[in-house]
């Protein structure tokens, strides 16, 4: 029934009503072995849309994400940036992108000096494994970028 | 007390469609209705923001840090597709 479904390319929720869940797993698994994990282009293009030109320097950025995320409908992220956060130095915003969404931009988050602490977590939505990439804009201008590999057992965005 | 940086947990209910998803009877696209917009102001200043896009899930779940000042009224704002805005206002005392 497994390999028929998949032919028929039926949706995975309505797999879900067809047989267990221990064979939805295996069909994760099965189905995103080997998947490239390379930046898409439309996170570039997204980036630079926020950014402008500037290409962004790797660090300084955490992402805190689950290796393994089962629900896709909402996967637990945090973002930390390194930053003292005073009047001078302080982080404006950090952008989250998703490069296997239906559309690549998740948030932007405006800090200021008064956040005392560029952190920020919040859940989102994944519709496969993917790559999940938090930029960061600096009071200075510099633009930082940090990036993170999360696999996704059951999709979500209501396929 | 003053200068001290604290957390703010905030959850807000709100179903966040994403304007993707089908009705399965009609197969007609569910229009889009999400939070795009999240304001937080601290003594009438915006000390926190965020845009949001269909990817943040159902009933929104944010944490997030404001460093203490003066007391004060601590005020989130959600605004949704529709124009709908759901407030919450938590005054905060600072001592010191």
């Amino acid at each position: 029934m497994f390999e028929k479904s998949i032919t028929h390319k039926i949706r995975r929720r309505d797999l879900l009503a067809m047989s267990g869940t221990g064979v939805i797993a295996v069909a994760g698994i099965g189905l995103f072995a080997g998947e490239a994990m390379a930046d898409s282009a439309a996170v570039a293009k997204a980036i630079k849309k926020s950014v402008g030109g500037k290409s962004p320097k790797t660090g300084r950025v955490t992402l805190e994400l689950p290796q393994i995320a089962e629900n896709g409908n909402t996967v637990p992220i945090a973002v930390e940036v390194k930053s003292p956060m005073t009047a001078k130095d302080y982080v404006k915003a950090v952008h989250i992108y998703a490069d296997e969404n239906p559309v690549p931009n998740v948030a932007t988050f405006r800090f200021s000096p008064e956040s005392g602490k560029a952190r920020v977590s919040t859940r989102m939505r994944m519709r496969k494994s993917q790559n999940i990439v938090a930029v960061a804009e600096m009071s200075d201008g510099s633009v930082y970028m940090g990036k993170k590999a999360v696999k996704v057992t059951i999709g979500g965005c209501g396929g | 007390m003053k200068g001290e940086v604290f957390e703010v947990k905030s959850l807000v209910s709100h179903k966040m469609e994403t304007g993707l998803r089908k009705n399965k009877k009609t197969g007609k696209k569910i229009p889009r209705d999400i939070i795009n917009k999240f304001s937080v102001t601290y003594g009438g200043k915006e000390v926190f923001g965020a845009d949001w896009h269909p990817a943040v899930s159902a009933n929104p779940y944010t944490s997030f840090f404001v460093k203490a000042s003066k007391s004060g009224p601590v005020v989130l704002k959600w605004t949704d597709d529709a124009g709908k805005v759901t407030e919450k206002t938590v005054k905060i005392k600072v001592s010191g």
